[in-house]
Order: structure tokens, then sequence, then C-alpha cells
């Protein structure tokens, strides 16, 4: 019953100990705040409520999944041996990558504490009190990052702010590549004036250099969060788009295509079943680095004072903040910007990983 | 040649139509009234109707959308983009204003860029694996994905605030007009030092990396070994025959940068308080200053445009095996 142990016992070395090592790390946040957790029941703030299910459902899931996947283990006959599946190829190339490996981890730690933020933050990012006293103070233990010029701690704002910079990439990026791909696969699919037409669009929208388009944007629409997330998406899709019509346009007179089609496959199906797979894996890494860009390019408005405005925590307004106290209180400034860097560097490495690993080339490396 | 680029130059008109028609209809979707091209609209309120109607028939916002349009473009392609809000002065003449500051920093970077990410990233390619290698890809690598604004503070802070070896702002010291006509040269170049450096490293290790990796790629080709077989010492091997192929895309991309060139610095003009284009353009944003913003975007998107044509005509250029057509050439 217990997570992991199930799998350490079967051999499943490396489930046993992700699901264990996991379940830990939930039990021991729900220990250290258990008053925390339980509050979170009787309030209305839907963060709260967020976090808290969070950790609910991480356990169940953990319990349940081991339970499952273990008596699905047990049932079936030991394999012969491995299937080489190009999945399963590009994953194990990925495994080798010792620090795309540990960029993955660094994220998945990061996205954890952004989405258990009102758990894990040791004080309110918000609350301004006896601000002579606690204003510019340094890294201490009690403020792990010092205070900004309000008194605020940083550590808890970087946290806050750790759920905004990355939730508006990811999500900018999903919004870009959703839309890319469903234009690109159109045109790519539909050929003819269709896509002729369609391209012309693209062609304007790339036109404009992606910071100013972005810029423009916020010029004239009221920048929150939703909006911003739109922005970004909307700035980025035209590149996802050219590249999966180019592979459509390509893979469309392939033989598979053409057998899909003989058989009556109809068009929809066609695309999400056949031709979206094959052109997959420069998209995921794509994708990567796009979150990369997103996370960048929102920082970098907010920075600007264009993006997220204070008083709301996102790492780009506090580095803005802490550039007037340079001279005084270089820790405004260091550590969120810090806390940017180390998401962009993982974020770069994973995507140079999964390149690397999805590299069909590198098959044929081995022999030269 | 001259009769490709002018075809070139005829097909992106449409391509050029449609960037100003998009930011006609951008301002047009701001929430508010079109009129809040010319009047901002906090000072609507105060000022009397008839004014406003007054001035609404002076700038044809009475007329139906089509009209509207029409008259956009012919001010565009005269080169009057209004007046600014803010600045209460012709657009056209800020630019003018804006636009030497930032060259000073970009052409510059990008001759940084050359210098330094080209020639480390051949080192790093003919030395691959080694320590230096090793420390140039893991450290452009980082240098690159950290964002540009916190390293330009954090350099600040060491090298301005810490040390003060360099200034931390503005392009010239307070005291500049009583330095001698070579003490201003000098003044200008010592406020240089830490813009340009910044975003020059961050360029370079872009260029570094791409470089590295398109050169391993050419030392694999087979003209290299050819060339190493007819004996040719390995420093003609590598710098006539390899990193000359390797060059090509790298034209192409300095071709692309051209809009780099006027938009490129916005971020860092921010930082150093440096009066050019960058910065215009984000107080326009953030003032809503929609004369400015329009006139930027429409520039950078045509430099743009410009920048693909010029690759293009770049590449057919340094490589051979390319011509204007698509097809290849004999060799």
């Amino acid at each position: 019953m217990v997570p992991g142990v199930g799998h350490l016992v079967l051999g499943r070395r490396q489930l046993g100990v992700h699901l264990l090592v996991y379940t830990l790390i939930v039990l021991g946040v729900l220990g250290w705040r258990w008053g925390r957790f339980a509050h979170a029941f009787t309030t209305t703030a839907v963060d709260q409520w967020v976090a808290a299910l969070f950790l609910v459902a991480s356990l169940v899931g953990a319990v349940g999944f081991s339970v499952w996947d273990v008596r699905r283990i047990a049932r079936r006959p030991a394999r012969p041996h491995e299937g080489k599946s190009p999945m399963r190829i590009a994953m194990r190339r990925f495994r080798a990558n010792a620090l795309a490996v540990a960029s993955v981890y660094v994220i998945l730690l990061l996205y954890l504490v952004a989405i258990l933020a009102p758990l894990l933050a040791p004080h309110d990012p918000a609350t301004i009190e006896h601000v002579l006293e606690t204003r510019y103070l340094a890294p201490s233990w009690a403020h792990l990052m010092g205070t900004d010029e309000f008194g605020r701690d940083l550590l808890s704002r970087a946290i806050y702010g750790a759920r905004i910079s990355l939730s508006i990439g990811l999500l900018a990026m999903l919004v870009a590549k959703l839309i890319g791909t469903t234009y690109g696969a159109i045109a790519g699919y539909a050929g003819g004036w269709v896509d002729n037409v369609m391209m012309r669009a693209v062609d304007v929208v790339i036109a404009f250099p992606t910071f100013y388009l972005m810029l423009m944007l916020v010029g004239v629409f009221e920048a929150n969060i939703l909006v911003l997330v739109l922005i970004l998406g909307l700035t980025a899709w035209p590149g996802t788009a050219r590249f999966i019509r180019g592979e459509f346009l390509s893979l469309k007179e392939q033989e598979f295509i053409e057998s899909a089609r003989g058989i009556g496959l109809p068009p929809y199906r066609i695309i999400l079943k056949h031709l979206i797979p094959s052109a997959l894996s420069p998209v995921l890494v794509s994708a990567a680095f796009s979150v990369a860009g997103m996370i960048g390019a929102e920082a970098g408005l907010s920075f600007l004072g264009l993006g997220i405005r204070p008083p709301t925590p996102s790492w780009g307004n506090m580095v803005s903040a802490g550039q007037d106290a340079l001279l005084v209180a270089w820790w405004v400034a260091f550590f969120p910007g810090a806390l940017l860097a180390a998401v962009l560097i993982s974020f770069s490495l994973l995507a140079d990983g999964l390149r690397d690993a999805l590299d069909p080339k590198a098959l044929m490396r081995r022999y030269v | 040649m001259a009769r490709y680029i002018l075809k070139r130059l005829l097909q992106s008109i449409p391509l050029l139509l449609g960037i100003v028609t998009v930011t006609f209809f951008m301002i047009r979707l701001a929430p508010g009234d079109p009129m809040g091209m010319y009047l901002e609209p906090q000072r609507q309120r105060q000022v009397d109707p008839e004014v406003i109607e007054l001035i609404r028939k002076r700038y044809g916002l009475d007329q139906p959308i089509h009209v509207q349009y029409v008259r956009w473009i012919a001010n565009v392609v005269r080169g009057d983009f209004g007046e600014s809000f803010r600045h209460r002065r012709p657009v056209n003449r800020l630019l003018a204003e804006a636009i030497p500051y930032t060259l000073q920093l970009t052409v510059l970077v990008l001759l940084f860029d050359a210098l330094f990410g080209i020639a480390l990233g051949i080192i790093s390619a003919v030395k691959q694996y080694s320590a230096l290698d090793k420390t140039v890809t893991l450290s452009s690598l980082i240098i690159y994905a950290i964002p540009g604004f916190w390293l330009a503070l954090m350099l600040v802070l060491v090298f301005s605030v810490q040390v003060n070896w360099f200034p931390t702002s503005q392009t010239r010291s307070m005291d500049y007009d009583f330095l001698s006509s070579g003490g201003k040269v000098l003044d200008r170049l010592w406020h240089l030092v830490l813009p340009v450096f910044v975003m020059g490293v961050a360029s370079a290790a872009g260029t570094a990396r791409y470089m590295r990796n398109r050169l391993l790629e050419v030392l694999n080709e087979e003209y290299v070994v050819a060339a190493r077989a007819r004996g040719f010492p390995e420093r003609t091997v590598i710098v006539k025959h390899a990193v000359r192929n390797a060059l090509i895309p790298i034209v192409t991309i300095y071709g692309l940068s051209l809009p780099f060139l006027l938009g490129g610095a916005t971020i860092i003009e921010s930082i150093f308080a440096w009066p050019g284009m960058g910065r215009l353009t984000v107080e326009a944003v953030g003032g809503r200053d929609y004369p400015i913003i329009m006139a930027t975007t429409m520039m950078a998107a045509t430099l743009t445009v410009l920048g693909n044509l010029l690759a293009d005509v770049a590449l057919t250029v340094v490589d051979p095996r390319v011509s204007l057509e698509g097809k290849p050439r004999a060799p």
C-alpha cells in the first residue's frame, strides 16, 4: 500500500523511488504545515483550496496508482525483451543526459512550490506593517531572501511570483502551440488557395518583431494576467503554424496517408491520429524553448512596468523594484532574477536534451 | 540582381500594406474612442465638447472608416505619423532624434557579437571537448538563457555600484560640456561600455553556440576531408575551407538582425536611461502614446521585411550554390 514500495520489490526501481520520494515530500509538507492545511478548507480563497486539494489528490493518486500498477505488473507474464519503439529510444537517450534530467527535477520542483504557495510561503506576501523597522532587511534566518522597500518578506513574494510567472509561461505556450498547430494543420492539409491565403496572414504577423508586437498589444489593451497570456500566445503562434503546415504538406503525399484516405478515414482523424503525431517531435522541442521564451517575455514586460503591475508579485516587477535599491539592498533585485535565470536555464537545458534525444540523425551518428 | 531586388520589393508591398492595415485597426480595437489617437482619453473629458468636434473634423474622424483608412495610408507614405501626446511634437522628429542613440548601441553590439561570437565559436568547434570548449558551451548557454535585464543589473551592481569603474546610466556625464573634445569622445565611449557589453555578451553567446554547431557539421563534410587529404596545413583547411562554408547561414542571420538595429535594445535602454528608440517605445506604451507606438511598430515590421530581403540577397552573394530563383546553379 505504501506508494513505491511495491514497485521497488518488483524491481522497478526508478518508478518505485520516485513514488516513494514524492509521497514523503507530500507527507512532509502536510506535517509541517498542518495548521495551514486544515485552515485552507475554511477559507474561500481559491488558491488555498487548490493547494490543499492538490496535496490530497497527490496522496490519493500516489497510493492509488501504486496499487493499480503493481497489480497490473504482477498479472502480466515477464516480458522477453523490451520494445524498441522510437519513444522508448528517445526516453532512454534523454535519461542519459544528466543535465536535462536535473532540469526536469528543478522545473517540477518549482511548479510544485508554485502550486503549494499558500501553504509554503513563510510570511504573507502582501502584509505591510511596521514598515520602518522591517524595510530592506538583509537576508537572515527570519527572512531568507530579505525584505523589500515595504518590509514584505521577499521569499514569500518570490514564491507567489513563481505562480504568476510560471503559469503565464506555461499557459501562453499552450495557447501559442494549440492555435499554431490547428492553423497550420488546416492550412497544410487543405493546400491550394486556402493554404495560400492563410499563409499570407501568417506572413503579416511574422513581419512584426515579437517583442514589438507584444509592446503594441500591451499598449492597446489592458494588461491583466489573462490578457497577458493571450498576448504572449498570439505573438508566437505563427512559427508553429508555418512549421506544421510545411510538415503536413510533405507528409500528405506519403503512402501511409494515402492508404488512410483510401480506407475512408475522415480528414479530422487522419490529421489527429496520423499527421500530427508524425510532426510532433520538433514541436515538443520547440514547446520547451517556447516556455522559456514566454517566461522571459513576461518577465521583461513586467520589468518595464507593462506586464503584471505591483503589488501583484511577478519576478519581473520585483527585479524592477530592486533596481531603485541597488545601492542599499542588492538582494531585492538579485533573488527574483536569479530564480528567473534558474528557470530559464532549466528549460533551455530541457529543450536541448529533448532535441538531442529526439534527433533522428543521432541514430546514425553511432555508426559514423 | 537589380531586377530581382526590384521584384522582391514590389512583392513586399502587399505585406507592407498588411502591416499598415493591422496597425491601423489595432488602434480602433483599443478600448475607447479612436479619438484616443489624437487626444488622450483623460483629457477628452476636460475639453469643451465643441472643441472635440472640431478636432474630430480636423482629423477626419467623422468620416467613414474607409476614408480614414486611405488618409492614414497617405500620411504614412509621406512619413507623417502625427504628433505625440506627451511630447507634443511630431513623431517623426522624435524618431529622428532617438534613432542615432539606438544605433550607437546596436551597431557596436553587432560588431562585438561578430568579433567574439564567431571567434569563440570557431575555437570551440576546433578544439571540441577541450576544457575551453566545455567552458564556452556551458557559459554561453547560461548567459544566453539569463534574462537580459537581470544580467544588466548584476553587472551594474558589480561594476558600477561596488567598484565604480563605469557609470550607471545616461549617455554622458554631468560635466560633459566642460570637457575637451577628446574628453567628450572618451566620455561617450566610457558610457557605452556597460550597455554594449551586456547586450554583446548575450548576443555573442548565442552566436558562438550557433557557429560552433555549424562548424562541427561542416568539419564532417567531404570537402574538408578532401582538403586534408590534399595536404593543406590544418590552418588553411579550417580557415579557408571550413569556416567560410560554416559562415554562410550566419550571414543570413545578420541580415535578419536588421530590425534588431532599431528595436533590440528596449530593455537595456530602459535600464541605462539611454534616450533611444527602445526607451521611447516603452514610455509610449506606458503612457498610451498611440502615435509613437504605431510609428515604431510599423517601422520595426517594415525593417523585418527588408531584413528578410537583405538576408536572401546576401545568401545568394555568399553561397554560389544558391540562385535567386531557388533553383540550384551549376557549380
